[in-house]
């Protein structure tokens, strides 16, 4: 054994990977539960790229056989309802895990300086998955699929001059269609997949070259022994693996109760709509996305005005690209900022929350003011953090991690 | 320094509650319609077996099921497969035979003769319980009413002017609305509140509503014939990672014995 590694390193960096990676990558030892979501994440990417494969196998991207060719994975192909469940479920925790992730990285300020890079990458690979995610939702060809895609691809027609020709090359039809279908199918089993794996890659380079921080936001590799082993780090393997495996197997049992209990999440997973086959001559009453978009749904929705409302709501996603520049405290961890800081994060959560919810009500006078409200307080979330950090008083910061 | 740092654990720990509440703040907005309570058990093979018989007899000459194989009807409800095939199989082969077990539940009826007849073309049955919902569909078979402009010569309180006849009626009877008048803010509006029997049926008005849920129990099964599958296989799941929780977490305990 030893002399095939041995064989192996001669040619390959086996080992040096493993101990860069894991064996001797030091990570702080005061990881809370919020460090479980990126590993995490990164298992669901791989149950979704596995289930995906299998779906594929089945699935056809036609629009005349695809609804017909999920219920055929759903009724005929052995246990192709528990790879399909596997995958709709997986769609929803793979969100439900990365904002958990990105609240992780708001709350101990991980974007800040050495670990801009990481934030970066990171926001890439949530705007690659809301790529992913939308284009794998017209897959099954129902009526929510169809109208929700109709709605969004229609948004870009709010662009001046170039708006409608691009939503016309964006569907390869004048309506959405076969050549709408086939291009999402490619783009979601192949293009974006390529992107995701490529991003997390990067991600997790950068992780590595800089260090992870912790939920003190103190600098582990500050204090290290005479081995140059930081004494407050812990070897990533085995005592995080072994961790987060507790996690794995808690996670697990929570996504197989929804996926064996409330596969359909209420309508929220898979909307009623959608088991009604795709109809381009009848609009459903009620169109809402899929809960992972609904916030910025509601900030769309918000704004009176189409261009200003897509404007708005990619300024929603783009301002979080900006949290390394726009948050100037030197303090990272939430535990040491003031008390400004944690109401502002507060409210910012409350109010992607609240949005979340309104975006799924029917228009009403109310909810139109209510989402008008609360995207007010989404953007004041960067404002005041960009006014107030540059001075803000915080309380001293250890030099070691608390335990 | 114990306290403090407690206290600012906590706020992670209020923002996890306001992630975590989302999903119960997303209550479902009900629209238009009351609708009843579907009295349906999954389980019923007897109710389901009932029902297959009502959908052959009452629904599947107009409605497909085209997602829906005879064969796993019998599998699935415990039955002969000879008497699937008595139970439901009307339609014909190419050649003048009677339609395979393992064929999907197809109607002879096309989109261009029931829009002649009823002015829209005939929904296949397969999902309408889960695109629906069990009440919606339970509602809808008891809310027909009689009402003469009509071309049928019937209404339904929950899918006003449909096109589908009231196939049931020799069994339900014949009923009317009967409304009451409702203040809205300062709107006037008439609200329904229950039928009145103005003929009677073969069947009772308890053994009518029982007739429904048969059929609805059906066809929430055809909608997805894997849920008792589901729900059994799940189970074994969780117990075992119940299990693999108790071996993950020693397993974490005794490496991390030594981390101070």
């Amino acid at each position: 054994m030893g002399k095939l590694i041995g064989w192996i390193d001669d040619r390959f960096p086996l080992t040096k990977m493993w101990n860069e990676h894991l064996a001797e990558y030091y990570a702080p030892k005061n990881f809370n539960f919020w460090y479980f979501f990126g590993s995490l994440a990164l298992m669901v990417l791989v149950i979704q790229i596995i289930s995906g494969i299998f779906l594929t196998m089945h699935y056809k991207p036609d629009a005349a056989t695809a609804f017909a060719s999920v219920e055929y994975i759903m009724r005929d192909v052995p246990y192709g309802w528990l790879i399909r469940y596997i995958h709709s479920t997986g769609a929803t925790a793979f969100f439900v895990v990365v904002y958990l992730h990105m609240l992780r990285g708001l709350m101990y300020g991980s974007y800040k300086q050495p670990r801009e890079l990481i934030w970066l990458f990171g926001m890439f690979i949530y705007l690659a998955l809301m790529a992913e995610a939308f284009m794998g939702y017209l897959l099954p060809w129902g009526q929510m699929s169809y109208w929700g895609a109709q709605v969004i691809i229609s948004l870009f027609s709010a662009i001046p001059v170039i708006g409608d020709d691009l939503t016309l090359w964006i569907r390869g039809d004048f309506v959405i269609g076969d050549a709408t279908l086939n291009r999402f199918f490619a783009l979601h089993v192949i293009a974006l997949p390529f992107v995701l794996v490529f991003l997390v890659i990067a991600h997790i380079i950068a992780l590595h070259e800089v260090g992870s921080n912790n939920p003190d936001g103190v600098e582990i590799k500050k204090n290290k022994d005479a081995n140059g082993i930081p004494l407050d780090g812990i070897p990533f393997h085995p005592y995080y693996s072994v961790k987060d495996i507790v996690g794995v197997v808690v996670f697990l049992f929570f996504f197989s109760v929804i996926m064996f209990y409330f596969p359909d999440g209420g309508g929220y997973m898979l909307e009623h709509a959608n088991f009604i086959a795709s109809d381009p001559l009848k609009t459903p009453e009620h169109i809402a996305p899929v809960w992972y978009f609904t916030p910025f749904y509601a900030i769309l929705r918000a704004v009176p005005d189409k261009l200003l409302g897509v404007g708005a709501m990619g300024a929603a996603i783009v301002l979080l690209f900006f949290m390394p520049w726009i948050d100037r405290c030197k303090v990272k961890s939430i535990r040491y900022r003031s008390v400004i800081y944690k109401v502002n994060l507060s409210v910012f959560v409350v109010s992607f929350v609240v949005l979340g919810w309104l975006a799924m009500q029917p228009v009403t006078g109310m909810i139109t003011f209510m989402s008008q409200l609360f995207s007010f307080f989404y953007f004041a979330f960067f404002v005041v953090l960009y006014i107030t950090s540059k001075n803000e008083s915080t309380l001293p910061v250890p030099d070691r991690v608390t335990s | 320094m114990k306290n403090i740092t407690m206290k600012y654990k906590l706020i992670p720990l209020f923002m996890a509650v306001a992630v975590l509440l989302m999903p119960v703040m997303a209550t479902a907005a009900s629209g238009g319609v009351h609708l009843d309570n579907a009295p349906i058990d999954i389980s019923d093979k007897e109710s389901l077996r009932r029902g297959a018989q009502a959908f052959g007899d009452y629904c599947y000459s107009c409605h497909a099921a085209s997602f829906m194989r005879f064969n796993r009807i019998a599998k699935d409800l415990e039955m002969e497969e000879q008497d699937v095939r008595d139970m439901l199989i009307h339609t014909r082969g190419k050649k003048g035979e009677p339609s395979k077990i393992g064929d999907v539940m197809k109607v002879s009826m096309t989109d261009d003769y029931a829009r002649n007849a009823f002015g829209t073309a005939v929904p296949d049955l397969s999902l309408t319980a889960r695109a629906r919902g069990a009440d919606w569909v339970y509602t809808y078979l008891r809310s027909f009413y009689v009402d003469p402009y009509r071309p049928t010569g019937m209404n339904n309180t929950v899918f006003p002017d449909v096109g589908m006849p009231h196939v049931l009626w020799r069994l339900q009877g014949l009923q009317e609305p009967v409304y009451k008048k409702v203040v809205h803010g300062d709107v006037e509006v008439e609200e329904l509140e229950s039928f009145k029997q103005i003929q009677a049926g073969s069947l009772s008005s308890d053994e009518y509503d029982q007739f429904v849920a048969d059929l609805v129990n059906f066809m929430v099964y055809i909608a997805e014939p894997v849920q008792m599958e589901r729900r059994s296989l799940g189970w074994k799941v969780l117990l075992f990672l119940v299990i693999l929780f108790g071996f993950a977490y020693a397993l974490k305990k005794e490496y991390w014995k030594d981390v101070h």
